[in-house]
């Protein structure tokens, strides 16, 4: 077994990736002459940046499903959960711009006759309380969920399953408007981020680099994680985790710690998509938007994490161009796409890439026939 | 049936009345009609009725039907030949004047036509009139009917009709204030025997200058009708629990099959329903068009076409995309997620994106009242359906070679093959037979929802919730399953409400999930690591 | 396969591509055409109502054309798929606006989606018409509401009950989300004004697709028979409306016992239901199909002309579409340029007849003025007529029967402000 390096030379490439996307947006974007062959317009930058947060959520579900074997189908909530939290604070800093011009209360509250804040609104007003809330309410769900699932050995499909109850009893009381979050319209009207106008052209830039930034930082913590020791344990507990069990590691808290952690860097996605988009609303909680962070894992390479950002990249890029130059037939295209992948790239964009790389350097190395190599199938 | 009806009320009119044609009452109010506003029509509607002119029923009933035309002051029937008779006289009136429109109808004077007609119809010879007659009364509690209510009761030889008969008296004595102290007080006893909301309405809102023995019986009475409905409401809320149970275990009998023995998360399988469903829509629209007298039957000719639908359409599926699948559970997820975005598409494309109609046979229509239970036919018929679905599933699973072939492949595809049992094809069939069940779920579902794309979207969910909490591979897991999170739904929900109940359960299932992690009747053995 | 091409290569080359593919589009296009943008929802939950609209708007934008255009430009309909996902629309109307160059979007159908646009239509300074009826409490600049505000529908439909039916009891259900709440609160504290009492106002919320009504149609009907004349205001979404008249039919609730007035059920959600136990039940609308007015029957002949299909109803929303396109053109033509800036100034009073014989107005608030029409399901599936206003009644953008609005008032003409308080004197406070 060959040792990981924290920096292999895939991760390199990702990382140049994302360095140069960080430095030729901004400046395609706001040096370049509006008009110029290579401006980069406007309302490409707060898509790029959508995706961008994607493929960190992405990241996150390969972390668990492709490195610890859990299949969440519930991360949409993490998701949604850091959204909330940073969506609240830029409900808070709206403060008396609303159109009800109250100094404290949200304008959904004010039409719906509330008297006062909620306790659990307290505090949004600070952006750092903002920020821990951020990692915290996602990282304490996941932490409280998971310490109930895992130690009673809750695996698998009814993992999976279950994880989607979650994501769906979430999304049913946040649509609740006694809830106070906003209920179907969610939170929207933002204003201001720490003092810059969201609607600003810099700021927007600025908040594409801090998604590519928080990619990248995502990125090499799961490469640290995964090329750990403890990466390794969780390798294990994936490909056999009765034997690592009877090994004597105590599997529960493995998990534990990558789920939480997972929920985490899902949270921070959620966080950066909020003030892009400029809308949260309980619609992210939907099990079907936690699905198809799944299959963007699967289409781009489960167990690969550049293969993670790749196909959060591929499919929502698609789906944006499908939506728009076939708004009847894109959910033919969506869906042929799936099944294609899963038939014919089991391990995705990048798995596969990377077996017909392998594949031609070996015949090439011993000249025999490729079947020969690839093990009987079943 | 309805000529039969007209027939007999003809008879009634020529027998019953001798026929005057002095200006009076009737004739008075019978210009009014043409005035185009409701409130004149419902005052006509009242005049006429209590004029007790032989042509009243018939104006009446022409009102209620639409015939009744009027215009330039002058009012006229329309008989359903399309002859005119001239309302007023009585006699055929040849050329009508040109500018003759239907009285129009709304709410409130479709209310007073009821209760006018209930007045006129209590001495009907047809006892089903009758006892129409005598409902309307009892809502209505027009004073006014109270003579022939009183000769309709004497002459009553139904007993049911005579009941109703009573019960209609009895609303208008209650509140009749110079009624006699005992017809008051017999009223109450009355109203308590039928002992329903009606009832209970009645009894509570007695005004309180009333007699007090009379304030107190009614008193006493309400407080007993009010205990017994309690009872009751318990037991329907119980039965609502069923019959939710029932279209959850519909939704979830096929995925039983094809998630909980097969293995293959089908996310698909909603879309199964929705193909059964729009069986049931495209079978419809070809009885309608070729034979409407096959109508009451269309859900039955639907049914095994249905099956077949999404039987034929799931062995395509598993042909073409799941075989390559077994044994990769999380992978048959994404795959059937795409096929469920395709097929959803595609009858997007074919059918439209709005809701198609699906009619109720009559057969189907209405409720059972028993007690102070309402039982609606449909969802009694869901019921007995969805039990009898799962009985058959059963025993074909049990009894049959199929059956046999498919719980040996399920547990020990080797094993089986080397039997000598060709396993591709029984993975075909059994995904056939999953998906065919969830087709023939979608005919009894398209009774109670939408008939849209989105159809099978709204159950998935449900449904795995269902085969995992009654325990993965297990067809009475499924139903203890369905049956627990109906009836536990429908308790919560006077408490919660319709969104914190849902909620609540949810939780529930998570929690119980933690305690028994392969649901409530776990396979044991070698299949559990499977 | 060419999907998989693109995306191997980095995503600056795929932005790039794009950008330049559609630079070049633009400049070959944007002489001979003005873009109309088509913002309804083709997928997901929503398309069941708003695919309808998509197709209102292309027949309005062909027969534009066949009119001779505008501005002696060719209208050209740019459509985007925006699947019911509301960040999806937010997307979509900035590439509508700052890629495709449209000069005018028409689209939305829920609040939250024309929430997720507003920041972006305000940010690109761009013009939507939204055709729905919706809880008010909104007025911007870039926003041109021609669906009913609640004044426009709600109240004048309580008041129909109350008068013609002698309603005392009420019974106000409706799907858990804003515009439901919105107009229940609206309802109450009118209602409450009238000398209703609490206890004769019952008031139950549903999630959203709830199917399953047995508990509720029940509790109506317990509701209903403590002795009083009762009714049900519902503003029940879309899509849980069938079940929902499903069950009160199999319950036997009659239109004359217990009236159910619905704010979001028209043609084209009954067209999905058998309607004759259904006779009598009422809608409330500014629009129905069966109004018999010579724009009217020619607007109708040209849909089903342009849909090939006998059988496709016509019903509110889309008469607001026609109103708003017509209203949007005659403001195009008043000002002589598609510019927003111009464009937002002509159109405030602007007239164009509606399709029930009158003429509506677009009026300072971005609210039009609209009859309101009250209809009782007859068994075709279409409404009959009961009662309507004398005359138009113009949009609130402001409930006066809330606490938080009541002193605000919208004024786009004079006051430059969406939310101007008339104690304050202020804007926006």
């Amino acid at each position: 077994m060959k040792t990981q390096s924290l920096l292999d030379r895939q991760s390199i490439v990702v990382l140049a990736l994302l360095a140069a996307a960080a430095i030729l947006v901004p400046v395609l974007n706001g040096i370049m002459a509006p008009g110029s062959a290579l401006h980069l317009s406007d309302h490409l930058v707060p898509l790029l940046g959508k995706y961008i947060c994607f493929a960190l959520l992405a990241l996150s579900v390969d972390l668990i499903w492709g490195f610890c074997g859990i299949l969440s189908l519930g991360h949409g909530a993490f998701f949604a959960l850091g959204g909330y939290a940073m969506g609240m604070y830029l409900m808070r800093q709206i403060g008396p711009r609303g159109v009800y011009a109250d100094p404290i209360l949200p304008d959904f509250m004010v039409f719906l006759n509330w008297k006062e804040l909620p306790w659990f609104w307290y505090g949004f007003d600070w952006f750092p309380f903002a920020a821990l809330m951020v990692l915290l309410a996602p990282g304490a769900l996941a932490f409280v969920f998971g310490w109930f699932a895992f130690r009673s050995r809750v695996t698998g499909v009814y993992f999976s399953i279950i994880t989607q109850a979650m994501t769906f009893a979430l999304m049913l009381a946040f649509f609740r408007n006694d809830m106070g979050f906003g209920g179907n319209n969610g939170l929207t009207d933002f204003k201001d981020v720490v003092g810059f106008p969201l609607q600003a052209g810099a700021t927007r830039l600025v908040l594409f680099v801090l998604s590519v930034l928080a990619l990248a930082g995502g990125y090499l913590l799961c490469r640290w994680v995964i090329s750990s020791k403890f990466g390794k344990v969780l390798v294990a507990v994936r490909d056999a985790e009765s034997r690592t069990r009877f090994l004597g590691y105590r599997v529960e808290h493995y998990k534990l710690a990558v789920f939480t952690l997972s929920a985490m860097l899902a949270g921070v996605a959620g966080a950066l998509y909020v003030p892009q988009v400029g809308i949260i609303n309980p619609s992210e909680f939907a099990p079907a938007n936690s699905i198809e962070v799944v299959i963007w894992v699967a289409v781009g390479g489960r167990g690969t994490l550049a293969g993670a950002i790749l196909g959060a990249l591929v499919v929502n890029a698609g789906k944006t161009w499908f939506t728009g130059a076939l708004p009847e037939f894109w959910l033919f295209a969506l869906g042929g796409l799936f099944v294609f992948v899963t038939l014919f790239m089991p391990r995705g964009i990048l798995g596969s890439a990377q077996d017909l790389w392998e594949r031609s350097r070996q015949r090439f190395r011993t000249n025999r026939p490729a079947e020969a190599l690839s093990p009987a199938a079943e | 049936m309805f000529c039969l009806r007209h027939l007999l009320r003809a008879v009634v009119l020529l027998v019953g009345f001798t026929a005057t044609a002095v200006a009076g009452p009737y004739e008075d109010a019978l210009p009014k009609f043409s005035a185009g506003s409701y409130s004149e029509t419902d005052e006509a509607i009242g005049a006429v009725a209590s004029s007790g002119h032989p042509m009243a029923q018939a104006v009446i009933e022409a009102l209620q039907d639409g015939r009744l035309l009027a215009g330039n002051g002058q009012v006229f029937i329309r008989d359903p030949s399309g002859g005119l008779v001239n309302a007023a006289t009585g006699q055929a009136f040849g050329a009508a004047p040109a500018d003759l429109k239907p009285v129009r109808v709304n709410n409130r004077v479709r209310r007073a036509i009821e209760a006018a007609l209930g007045g006129l119809t209590l001495l009907s010879p047809n006892a089903g009139t009758r006892m129409e007659a005598a409902r309307a009364v009892f809502r209505s509690r027009d004073e006014a009917a109270l003579p022939n209510l009183d000769k309709a009761v004497g002459q009553e030889g139904d007993a049911g009709v005579k009941q109703a008969l009573q019960e209609a008296r009895a609303a208008i004595l209650l509140t009749k204030a110079d009624a006699s102290a005992e017809d008051r007080l017999s009223a109450v006893s009355t109203l308590r025997a039928r002992g329903d909301q009606d009832a209970l309405a009645l009894l509570s809102n007695l005004s309180a200058d009333s007699p007090p023995a009379l304030v107190a019986a009614a008193q006493q009475a309400a407080d007993a009708v009010r205990s017994r409905l309690e009872f009751w409401s318990a037991v329907q809320n119980v039965w609502y629990g069923i019959s939710l149970g029932s279209v959850l275990l519909l939704a979830a009998i096929g995925l039983a099959i094809t998630f909980g023995t097969m293995g293959v998360i089908n996310m698909a399988h909603g879309e199964m329903v929705m193909l059964g469903a729009y069986t049931t829509f495209v079978v419809q629209e070809l009885i309608r068009t070729y034979s409407p007298g096959l109508f009451g039957a269309s859900l039955f000719i639907a049914l095994p076409l249905a099956f077949l639908v999404a039987g034929a359409v799931g062995i395509l599926i598993e042909r073409s995309v799941i075989r390559f699948l077994y044994g990769r559970p999380l992978e048959t997820l994404l795959a059937t997620w795409g096929l469920s975005l395709i097929l959803q598409q595609g009858v997007r494309t074919i059918f439209g994106p709005t809701n198609r109609e699906v009619g109720t046979p009559a057969w189907m229509s209405g409720a059972w009242e028993i007690g102070a239970l309402s039982l609606t036919y449909n969802r009694i018929v869901i019921v007995v359906f969805a039990f009898s679905v799962f009985a058959v599933l059963l025993l074909v699973l049990r009894y049959t070679s199929l059956g046999l072939f498919v719980r040996a492949v399920t547990q020990n595809r080797r094993m089986a093959g080397s039997m000598g049992i060709r396993t591709s094809r029984i993975d075909a069939l059994a995904f056939g037979l999953g998906s065919g069940v969830a087709g023939i779920a979608g005919v009894a579902l398209s009774q109670i929802d939408n008939v849209s794309p989105n159809l099978g979207q709204g159950y998935i969910i449900d449904s795995f919730m269902v085969v995992v909490f009654g325990g993965v591979g297990n067809l009475w897991g499924t139903l203890v399953g369905a049956m627990t999170l109906g009836v536990a739904n429908k308790l919560l929900e006077p408490y919660a409400g319709a969104v914190l109940g849902k909620i609540v359960l949810l939780i529930a299932i998570i929690l119980f999930i933690q305690r028994r992690p392969r649901g409530l009747f776990a396979l044991k053995g070698r299949a559990v690591e499977a | 396969m060419s999907i998989f091409n693109i995306s191997r290569r980095n995503l600056m080359a795929l932005s790039a591509a794009a950008l330049v593919s559609s630079a070049l589009a633009g400049t070959a296009t944007a002489q001979e055409t003005i873009k109309v943008g088509v913002l309804h929802s083709l997928s997901g939950t929503m398309a069941i109502s708003e695919t309808t609209l998509k197709d209102v708007m292309l027949m309005l934008i062909e027969e534009q054309n066949k009119k001779g255009g505008l501005l002696g430009k060719k209208l050209e309909a740019v459509v985007v798929d925006p699947a019911s996902d509301w960040p999806l629309f937010a997307e979509k109307a900035r590439q509508l606006i700052s890629q495709d160059k449209v000069a005018a979007v028409f689209g939305c159908w829920t609040s939250v989606s024309r929430k997720s646009v507003l920041p972006v239509f305000k940010e690109l300074n761009s013009i939507l018409f939204y055709p729905v009826q919706y809880e008010g409490e909104e007025s911007e600049r870039n926003v041109f509401y021609t669906g009913a505000a609640p004044n426009q529908q709600a109240i004048p439909a309580v008041d129909y009950l109350a008068e013609e039916e002698g309603v005392e009891r009420w019974v106000l259900a409706g799907t858990d989300y804003v515009y439901p709440r919105t107009t229940n609160k609206i309802l109450e504290a009118y209602l409450k004004s009238k000398g209703v009492k609490p206890e004769n106002i019952m008031i139950s919320y549903t999630p959203f697709g709830h199917s399953d009504w047995q508990t509720i149609v029940a509790d109506i009907k317990k509701f209903g028979s403590a002795g009083k004349k009762t009714a049900v205001v519902s503003t029940i979404n879309g899509d849980a409306n069938v079940p929902f008249y499903k069950e009160l039919a199999n319950q036997g609730v009659k239109a004359t016992d217990i009236p159910v007035v619905a704010f979001s059920v028209g043609e084209e959600e009954l067209a999905g239901i058998d309607t004759k136990p259904l006779v009598g039940h009422l809608a409330a609308w500014n629009y129905f199909q069966s109004v018999d007015t010579p724009e009217n029957r020619e607007f109708i002949a040209k849909w089903k002309t342009f849909t090939k299909n006998d059988k496709r109803v016509t019903n509110d929303p889309m008469e607001a579409h026609v109103v708003g396109f017509n209203m949007w053109v005659k403001a195009v033509e008043k000002a002589g340029t598609t510019d927003p800036d111009k464009v937002i100034d002509a159109i405030v009073g602007v007239q164009v007849p509606n399709l029930t014989g009158g003429v509506s107005e677009m009026l300072p608030n971005h609210h039009i003025t609209k009859p309101v029409l009250i209809g009782e399901i007859k068994e075709d599936g279409q409404f009959d007529t009961v009662w309507q206003t004398d005359g138009l009644v113009p949009g609130d953008a402001w409930s006066k029967h809330l606490e938080g609005s009541k002193d605000l008032i919208a004024d786009w003409k004079t006051l430059k402000c969406g939310n101007y308080n008339t104690v304050t004197k202020k804007c926006g406070a």
